[in-house]
């Protein structure tokens, strides 16, 4: 079994979010990056996979190379070694053909990802993979088992989950609960530095997307405090004021 | 441009949110194809929303949803038609379906697009990012052009006539039948979370799930959906369809009622677009009240009674 785990390196869920260089750039000042939290969970799930049938995992990023410390992570928590793709992530279209240029020939049986990124929140890059490569694409997947050439998942949908059967390989976009996400070890941290980290240059393909400019949404205004015993000033301030009852 | 409109439909009605879609296609192109699998009890509402063609299939083969024979007969669609732009709201089939036909057709994708587009040089869209803690103006490229437009952002019109329905029979490839669906399950009746104009949702301050009632009894007198807190789906008190934040649902509706909610900044996450947020909370120091309009300082097995009584005389 081979599977290729695709990870973001994204600002920590708590990170202040802030523009610099006249609202075109991404403030990275102070800011902690992590590995996406629903690539974690597909991180998570290859381990327990690979803890099951044996095989090999291997993390790919499309980054710079600030995000190696984030590939190290991933290689602690279990992955087995790793592929830069020496970009930017332009957009999910750029990243996608990066990814299928990499799984094009390399033999693997199961891709996963998260559902989406957290900073740019596309939830594409599995779909447009999958396309790429002539396989089927799932997401957001719950649960995912192996049955020999099989798969069987579940797959969330608007007010309930979807059951499907689906031969490999095929690409997923992961959340929970499909795993508890893993904490590295000591020695997971030590043996991630030998592990090895292969560094590719892209494929020439362009992005058809460019951010022009960033924007924050208004500030929020004071909130108007209701009495617990004046229930219906409360009615009243939503039917007449805000107008949405 | 000619736009090509993708419809959902749940329980047989068009969703609310493809109403939206459908007037936002009529708003930038004039003229508006839709197409939707399926048999729909209200197909006139997509005409009212601004197309003035349906294309409906009706195949039974195509009356599950599946994620690659619908991108095949979308692109399929859109080559017939002529269509340079597709238009659908952000949906769990929507989303990995336009990801593949942006691929077919050679398209510019943009998601969570929050406005109508700026063209008066080139197409420029506003997309909600960071889970909606920012937004990024982008500029697409190329001939044709896939818009997901987020919930709950783009007003439906109904100044649409009548629209012409015609079946639609795409090409059927055995290689898009791999993927089986052995089940389905879902909650039947119950107002969709992410489509929902107003949504109450409990946090662990309700306690425990036999607590729920007083959630349900205030949304079912509103008409609201229900959702609630990370930690609450994690006890499974709730499924994991109403866990709304950075890691669940993201709502935007025009009200948010926060029960026994903290406000913590990933559970915000999910909440950051709705219109109004009133937030029901014990603790006056809760982080919830900063992000709120109107906040109610009190315990919620006091405060949910009374506020759904109120909600009942008001409507008398
Ligand atoms: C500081 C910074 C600034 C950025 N600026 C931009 C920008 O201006 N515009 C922009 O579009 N993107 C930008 N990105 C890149 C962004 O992180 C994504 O990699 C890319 O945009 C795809 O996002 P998406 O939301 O479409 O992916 P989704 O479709 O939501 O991603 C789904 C899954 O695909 C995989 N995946 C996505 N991206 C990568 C990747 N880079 N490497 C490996 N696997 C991946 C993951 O498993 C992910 O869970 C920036 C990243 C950083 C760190
Ligand atoms: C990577 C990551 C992703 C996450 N994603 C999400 C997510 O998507 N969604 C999410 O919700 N969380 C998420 N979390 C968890 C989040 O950090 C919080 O732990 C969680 O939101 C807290 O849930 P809560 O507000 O229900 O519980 P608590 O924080 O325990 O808050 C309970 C609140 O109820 C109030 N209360 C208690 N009793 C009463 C009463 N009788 N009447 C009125 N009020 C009362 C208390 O004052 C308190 O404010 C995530 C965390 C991480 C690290």
């Amino acid at each position: 079994m081979k599977i290729l785990v695709c990870i973001t390196h994204v600002p920590d869920t708590t990170s202040r979010i802030a523009f610099t260089e006249g609202d075109t750039k991404f403030d990275k000042n102070g800011v902690q990056f992590i590995i996406g939290p629903y690539d974690d969970y597909a991180l998570a799930r290859a381990v327990e996979l690979k803890e099951q049938s044996g095989g090999s995992i291997t993390v790919l990023n499309v980054g710079e190379a600030d995000t190696e410390p984030t590939i190290r992570k991933a290689l602690a928590i279990g992955a087995d070694d790793a592929i830069r793709i020496n970009a930017f992530p332009t957009d999910g279209l750029f990243v996608a053909k990066q990814i299928a240029a990499v799984a094009k020939d390399g033999g693997y049986d199961l891709i996963l990802m998260g559902r989406e990124s957290i900073d740019f929140n596309g939830g594409q890059v599995h779909g447009m993979v999958g396309e790429l490569l002539g396989i089927p694409s799932v997401s957001p997947v719950m649960t995912l088992d192996l049955e020999g050439s099989n798969a069987k998942i579940s797959r969330e949908i608007e007010g309930g989950k979807e059951y499907m059967e689906l031969p490999l390989p095929f690409v997923a976009g992961c959340q929970e609960p499909i795993a508890e996400w893993k904490i590295p070890n000591m020695r997971g941290i030590m043996s991630a530095r030998t592990k090895p980290l292969e560094v590719m240059d892209p494929t020439g393909d362009a992005p058809k997307t460019t951010v022009s400019k960033f924007e924050l949404p208004p500030a929020k205004g004071e909130v108007k405090l209701i009495d617990p015993d004046n229930m219906d000033e409360l009615v009243d301030l939503l039917k007449n004021d805000a107008k949405i009852i | 441009m000619a736009a090509l409109a993708f419809v959902e439909i749940d329980e047989g009605k068009v969703k609310k949110s493809s109403l939206e879609a459908v007037s936002y296609a009529h708003a930038v192109a004039g003229e508006v194809t839709a197409i939707v699998f399926g048999n729909v009890s209200d197909i006139e509402e997509i005409g009212k929303a601004g197309a003035s063609k349906v294309l409906n299939v009706t195949d039974e083969k195509l009356a599950t949803a599946n994620i690659m024979a619908y991108s095949s007969a979308i692109a399929e669609a859109m080559n017939q038609e002529g269509s340079d732009l597709l238009v659908l709201a952000k949906s769990s089939l929507g989303d990995p379906v336009s990801a593949r036909v942006s691929i077919k057709v050679d398209a510019a994708l943009a998601s969570n697009v929050a406005d109508l587009p700026d063209t008066s040089s080139g197409y420029t869209v506003k997309k909600s990012i960071y889970t909606g803690k920012a937004f990024a103006n982008t500029d697409l490229s190329g001939d044709k052009k896939i818009i997901i437009i987020k919930k709950n952002a783009i007003a439906i019109k109904e100044d649409g006539g009548a629209a012409e329905v015609v079946e639609f029979s795409p090409t059927i490839n055995d290689a898009d039948f791999t993927v089986t669906t052995t089940k389905v399950e879902k909650a039947e009746g119950d107002i969709l979370l992410p489509e929902a104009d107003l949504v109450v949702s409990g946090g662990r301050g309700l306690k425990g799930p036999e607590n729920w009632g007083l959630i349900e009894d205030l949304a079912k007198t509103l008409g609201a959906a229900t959702g609630c807190s990370k930690p609450v789906s994690d006890m499974d008190w709730r499924p994991h369809h109403e866990h709304v934040g950075q890691t669940g649902i993201k709502v935007s509706p025009s009200l948010y009622i926060a029960v026994g909610i903290s406000g913590a900044i990933q559970h915000l996450a999910g909440v950051n677009s709705s219109k109004y947020i009133l937030v029901i909370n014990k603790d006056p120091e809760a982080p919830f009240f900063k992000a709120a309009d109107y906040g109610v300082v009190g315990d919620a097995f006091d405060v949910l009674p009374k506020l759904t009584e109120a909600v009942k005389k008001a409507q008398g």
